[in-house]
């Protein structure tokens, strides 16, 4: 039953579902999807959210599954994968090129640990400069921290590294 | 004790732990002497409720447990295991900052623990948790180092804060009747491991704020069997009043 086209199919429908917060970047290039599977039932997706107390959690679930059930036509079972946790280096090089021109500042790649320098060094996604300040570790989401751009004189946001 | 009712016990401490000072740090929504600080409180509530929420499904998913939101609203003050320092009111600005300095490293020590911890759904949680605790730690010491270098009274006041917080704090390490078995079992290393890891964690932070670290001679026991203060059943009441007009009820 499964089939390479089948599989294809669904990882086209999931490329427009699109994170609620940030509707710039689709499940795929958050690096939500775990796992993909389809048998005699239908389609069987996995994901994980970006921060535990996501809040949007049980509405993407939802855009998955309509999405999903409406392209291929067949039913669609969305679970939370507990065996893997998200971290930010899941996020595609595509999907901080977006950010970027959205005007959020995407998370540096990290080796495994979050190092302070990584949360406090962050280049100024309008100016491009490096002259800014932290402003504070929380924004307006739980995946995003507040800085300031002394260059451009801009608040600007950035989307959190995460171990 | 069996070792399945000892993990209950410490899973229920803990994330009535979270819930109760993920309510305390939601009541600051709106009102934080800057607007920085009102979103970082806010934020900082819907992580504490939501590891609380992890925690319960936990309960429930492994051990037969009642669905978390019941859980979480329908019981009495009795039946809680928080300790008393999450059920004090936020009071002013300075006791609420110092709470969630003491606190949030208290919780990092833990989670860390947990994440080599036997008992496997632990593990998972502590992975996930541990990273972003990372951002509330960073909050709580730029906070207090900042307030502290501020001057005299600024100063003073963090001092009084942590004087009035410290014993309350040790409350949160109340060890439980099973400690021998868990920690032999390698479920966690035990309350007494821990304080003594989250006093290495908080002295360099303490001592960079030029603050005094009181002595532990009298922590505030009692949340663990159930004993509270009356601020707890106050919080209860008003956080669960809209969900006890209709139990049933789906949002």
């Amino acid at each position: 039953m499964q089939t390479i086209t089948t599989l294809q199919a669904v990882y086209q429908s999931l490329e427009h579902v699109m994170d609620p917060e940030i509707p710039v970047l689709s499940v795929l290039e958050l690096g939500m999807i775990t796992d993909v599977k389809v048998d005699i039932e239908g389609v069987h997706i996995k994901m994980i959210p970006t921060f535990a107390a996501c809040p949007a959690i049980d509405l993407i679930k939802e855009n998955i599954k309509n999405a999903v059930e409406r392209d291929l036509q067949m039913p669609a079972f969305v679970s939370v994968d507990k065996e893997v946790n998200w971290n930010s280096n899941r996020l595609t090089a595509e999907a901080k090129e977006k950010l970027r021109d959205f005007g959020i500042a995407p998370p540096g790649r990290h080796g495994g640990e979050v190092n302070l320098d990584m949360l406090i060094k962050v280049t100024c996604p309008h100016c491009g400069s490096e002259n800014t300040y932290l402003r504070s570790p929380f924004g307006s989401t739980l995946c995003r921290a507040l800085h300031f751009c002394r260059q451009c004189g801009m608040m600007f946001e950035q989307f959190k590294p995460l171990s | 004790m069996q070792l399945q009712q000892a993990i209950q016990e410490l899973i229920t401490k803990m994330a009535d732990d979270e819930l109760v000072i993920g309510h305390r740090n939601s009541e600051w929504t709106g009102l934080g002497p800057v607007m920085e600080e009102d979103i970082a409180f806010s934020s900082m509530a819907q992580d504490k409720i939501g590891h609380a929420l992890a925690l319960y499904r936990i309960l429930e998913e492994h051990f037969g447990g009642t669905h978390p939101d019941q859980f979480a609203f329908l019981r009495n003050a009795k039946d809680f295991r928080c300790c008393h320092f999450v059920e004090m009111p936020i009071g002013s600005y300075d006791f609420s900052l110092m709470r969630h300095f003491l606190f949030d490293h208290a919780e990092t020590v833990r989670y860390q623990a947990l994440a080599q911890s036997k008992f496997a759904p632990f593990q998972h949680l502590a992975g996930k948790v541990k990273g972003e605790l990372k951002y509330h730690t960073l909050h709580a010491d730029a906070w207090i180092i900042q307030l502290c270098t501020a001057g005299e009274d600024s100063r003073w006041r963090m001092q009084a804060a942590l004087d009035n917080c410290f014993q309350l704090a040790g409350g949160l390490f109340e060890p439980g009747p099973a400690e021998d078995l868990l920690i032999a079992e390698q479920i966690y290393p035990g309350e007494a491991a821990l304080y003594k890891q989250w006093l290495s964690h908080i002295s360099p932070v303490i001592g960079k704020a030029g603050l005094v670290l009181p002595e532990m001679t009298s922590p505030v026991y009692g949340g663990r069997t159930g004993q509270h203060t009356p601020y707890l059943q106050q919080l209860l009441n008003e956080m669960g009043e809209v969900f006890r007009l209709d139990p049933e009820a789906t949002w």
